[in-house]
């Protein structure tokens, strides 16, 4: 079993922690992972995105091209990726800013309105988190349990007084797919 | 601001991949109204750098080159002696300039190159992502000096016109702001100055131009021009350092 | 799960390998990809009592490294392509003067400034001496981040020994990637054996004076000197070669060094699924050449697909290793274009169909 899972948005949505979570939590299932974000000079503005791997074997390439998992957190992530997604593969859009239907027929297209989400439970930088939570409910692999004890491993010690509404953001993300 | 509604000739209508905020595009702007205005665009040949501004050459509209990191002034000298008719242009940030190619900076200035260096100080190195450069203030904040710049440790900040100042081959020396209206409409005086010291053959010209880089600072673009303003300007006085004689004042 | 296992990301990984292997010293200057090795040198060395500089320019940097080893210090550089070439003339002197340092390069595709995207286009400069002279020196190539953090330690016991540079060759991907790994035990650069060498000054405790210099004006000593240094690089091939080999009785082999091997172990696993009789040659130390590892395989081997995120380098190697008998192909990528699984298994099968192996 791989998963070979691409997240996408723009740099401050978060994109990178997402990954790393993922990637921590299947390390501590004892999994081959790997981690590997897009990177370019500083210029901000266009989209930012990382790979992860989490397989029984050992990784080959850590860079994701064909993702099995594919999630978009803006529109031009969506323009850029949605052709990629391996098929039969699940694409997760951020429907808040991406006002545009998916194309695609041979994919499981999972969308919610992860900033409205974060936005309801009261802070809008949890989007990242809602859907995290949704995608990792399609993770059979990496138990719910493991994900949250890795947001608490990856997320820097000074804004730990932040676990809570992040976890509460997981829960969301997980409740909100299983109504899909 | 000055309403300026037109592109100057000299700029191409490519868009910059500049941040929001960043004063690397007036300073452009500063450059190609220069070159419009003293009517010199066809005989211009720019040398872009390594840094943010290392894709200048896909926004002027004149000839360019591409140098390695620190070394457009020994390339402008190739260029100017190889056709001394051309006006030659670099373009710097302080990474480039102030650091690994110091040297060529001082010996193309000691030389009395007749070239125009365009040098943008930001304190930081903007393209690699906010590491320390030679003009960093102290106490400031990045990536190699986590706990703010210990100038015990790293030197002061490096200030290079006050460097040049004294070697007779610089025939025109300036420091300029690009912070605020005021500021820029001086900076413009002084690019100007820059290009005709040059079309005159008097020698080596230089403007410093102090800047932003609201990525790296961790601000907000008004943060940024403030700070400038609050931080830069008292360490990096700004005025004319050296002009000679033949030179006409545009003064306001 | 582990308990020692950290999420890491390649160039803070090489970092703390070179602080758990005693190194206290870093000079260096910035470049993309390797940007993350700097800053976190830049407080892990203060931490344990070291000096973390960032130098004018990568020439300085080098320099300030020769100066620090030769005062008997554990030092390291890193850079990437274009910076690594600042390097060539100080490497160069290091060998000369028989220092000991590591150096590491995140290679970048190249030439010239050309991208920050992962490449392995630097092979040629690493592994044949980029700077001038007779000199050589141990060129590491990884492939997995474990492999990097044993090796960046390891690489430091290697220069001491020769008294010689040691090369991590990375790439862009190594250095961005995070995977699991394990450090080594921190090291006490106290414990480690005192270089009577070294300019420390003569401190009243000897009558002799020591000189740090490659400058050799008489044809005969500067002769002698090359001699010396012969014999040395001789022992480090004696010694230092390292290689892997999968599948030791196929007929076929692919050949590939760092993060290419992993790509390249994806389409050897697929292409055996189906039944090929193919293995992979992977050196490690790119310097001094695995030659005995494609000796080793003369009986059997009917022929080689060479793999590099380059124009075609490491090939002429394999090419000298395995002789005129047997086919040698390439295929290769540049710029920070990333090999394709599927483009190397069709390479493999032309090859095989040509030669008229069988499944
Ligand atoms: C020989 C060499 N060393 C390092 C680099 C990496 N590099 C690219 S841009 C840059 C410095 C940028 O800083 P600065 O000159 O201040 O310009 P800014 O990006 O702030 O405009 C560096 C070090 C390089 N390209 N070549
Ligand atoms: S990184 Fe800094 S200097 Fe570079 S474009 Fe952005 S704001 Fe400007």
């Amino acid at each position: 079993m791989v998963n070979e899972i691409l997240i996408a948005g723009f740099g401050g949505q978060g994109v990178m922690l997402m990954g790393q979570i993922l990637a921590h939590a299947g390390m501590e299932q004892d999994l081959h992972v790997s981690w590997m974000p897009s990177y370019g000079p500083e210029q901000r503005g266009g989209t930012a995105n990382c790979g992860v791997v989490i397989s029984e074997d050992p990784v080959g390439s850590p860079v994701v091209t064909e993702p099995t998992e594919c999630v978009v957190m803006n529109l031009p992530s969506l323009e850029k990726f949605e052709s990629s997604v391996r098929p039969s593969g699940h694409l997760f859009v951020n429907s808040s800013l991406c006002d545009q239907e998916v194309k695609r027929d041979d994919i499981q297209v999972v969308t919610i309105p992860v900033t409205e989400e974060a936005d309801r439970l009261g802070n809008a930088r949890v989007a990242n988190m809602i859907m995290l939570g949704a995608l990792a409910s399609c993770l059979p692999n990496l138990p719910f349990d493991a994900i949250k004890a890795s947001l608490r491993a990856v997320l820097p010690e000074r804004h730990h007084q932040l676990i809570p509404i992040n976890e509460k953001a997981l829960e969301r993300g997980r409740e909100l797919y299983q109504q899909q | 601001m000055k309403a300026v509604f037109t592109r100057p000739q000299a700029l191409s209508d490519q868009a910059t991949h500049y941040c929001p905020g960043c004063l690397h595009g007036i300073a452009h702007r500063l450059v190609a109204e220069a070159l419009d205005e003293l009517d010199l665009t066809e005989r211009a040949v720019g040398v872009a750098s390594v840094g943010c501004s290392v894709f200048t050459y896909n926004y002027f509209d004149c000839d360019f080159q591409q140098a390695a990191h620190g070394r457009a002034p020994a390339v402008a000298t190739g260029i100017k002696r190889a056709r001394p008719d051309s006006i030659v242009f670099t373009y710097q940030g302080d990474g480039d300039l102030a650091s690994i190619g110091a040297a060529e900076a001082m010996h193309a200035a000691s030389r009395g190159e007749k070239i125009t260096v365009i040098f943008i100080n930001n304190a930081i190195y903007g393209m690699t992502g906010g590491q320390m450069a030679p003009t960093t203030l102290e106490g400031q904040r990045t990536t190699t000096s986590p706990s703010g710049r210990d100038v015990s440790l790293t030197g002061h900040p490096l200030r290079m016109s006050e460097m040049l100042q004294g070697l007779p081959g610089v025939a025109y020396l300036a420091r300029v702001s690009c912070h605020d209206v005021k500021h820029i409409r001086q900076a413009k005086q002084s690019v100007q100055k820059a290009f005709e010291v040059q079309r005159e053959g008097l020698g080596f010209a230089m403007v410093e131009l102090l800047s932003n880089c609201p990525t790296n600072w961790g601000m907000t673009p008004g943060e940024s021009l403030k700070w400038l303003e609050e931080n830069m300007i008292p360490y990096y006085p700004i005025g004319e350092l050296k002009t000679p004689e033949a030179v006409t004042d545009h003064g306001e | 799960m582990d308990q020692d296992l950290q999420l890491v990301k390649g160039n803070e990984a090489v970092a703390e390998a070179a602080a758990r292997a005693g190194c206290r010293y870093f000079f260096g200057y910035p470049i993309t990809p390797q940007n993350e090795l700097p800053a976190y040198m830049s407080w892990r060395l203060p931490e344990l009592g070291g000096v973390y500089l960032q130098a004018e320019s990568e020439v300085a940097a080098i320099n300030m490294v020769y100066g620090a080893a030769g005062a008997g210090v554990r030092v390291m550089t890193s850079s990437s392509s274009p910076g690594i070439s600042l390097k060539q003339e100080g490497i160069s002197y290091l060998a000369g003067s028989e220092l000991p340092c590591v150096i590491v390069n995140m290679v970048r595709g190249g030439p010239g400034l050309g991208s920050i995207q992962p490449a392995q286009s630097d092979y040629f400069q690493a592994t044949k001496g980029g700077g001038h002279g007779d000199y050589r020196m141990v060129v590491l190539g990884p492939s997995d981040l474990q492999e990097l953090v044993d090796l960046t330690y390891e690489s430091f016991n290697i220069a001491d020994r020769y008294r010689n540079p040691v090369m991590i060759l990375g790439d862009g991907i190594m250095g961005q990637m995070m995977e699991p790994v394990r450090f080594p035990e921190l090291l006490d650069p106290q414990t480690l054996p005192v270089k009577e060498w070294a300019t420390t000054g003569r401190g009243g405790k000897r009558k002799e004076n020591n000189l740090i210099n490659s400058l050799y004006l008489d044809a005969e000593a500067c002769w002698e000197h090359n001699q010396k240094l012969g014999e040395k690089y001789r022992q480090m091939k004696e010694n230092e070669t390292r290689w892997e080999i999968l599948y030791e009785d196929a007929e076929f082999y692919f050949a590939a060094y760092g993060t290419t091997a992993r790509i390249v172990k994806k389409a050897l696993e697929s292409l055996r699924q189906r039944g090929y009789s193919v293995g992979l040659v992977r050196p490690i130390s790119l310097w001094p050449f695995p030659d005995q590892a494609f000796a080793s395989l003369a009986e059997k081997a009917r022929g080689y697909v060479v793999v590099e995120m380059s124009m075609g380098q490491m090939v002429e190697d394999v090419r000298l290793a395995v002789g005129s008998e047997l086919p040698v192909e390439f295929i290769g990528t540049a710029g920070g274009v990333m090999p394709h699984p599927s483009d190397i298994s069709d390479k493999m099968e032309t090859l095989i169909r040509e030669v008229g192996g069988h499944k």
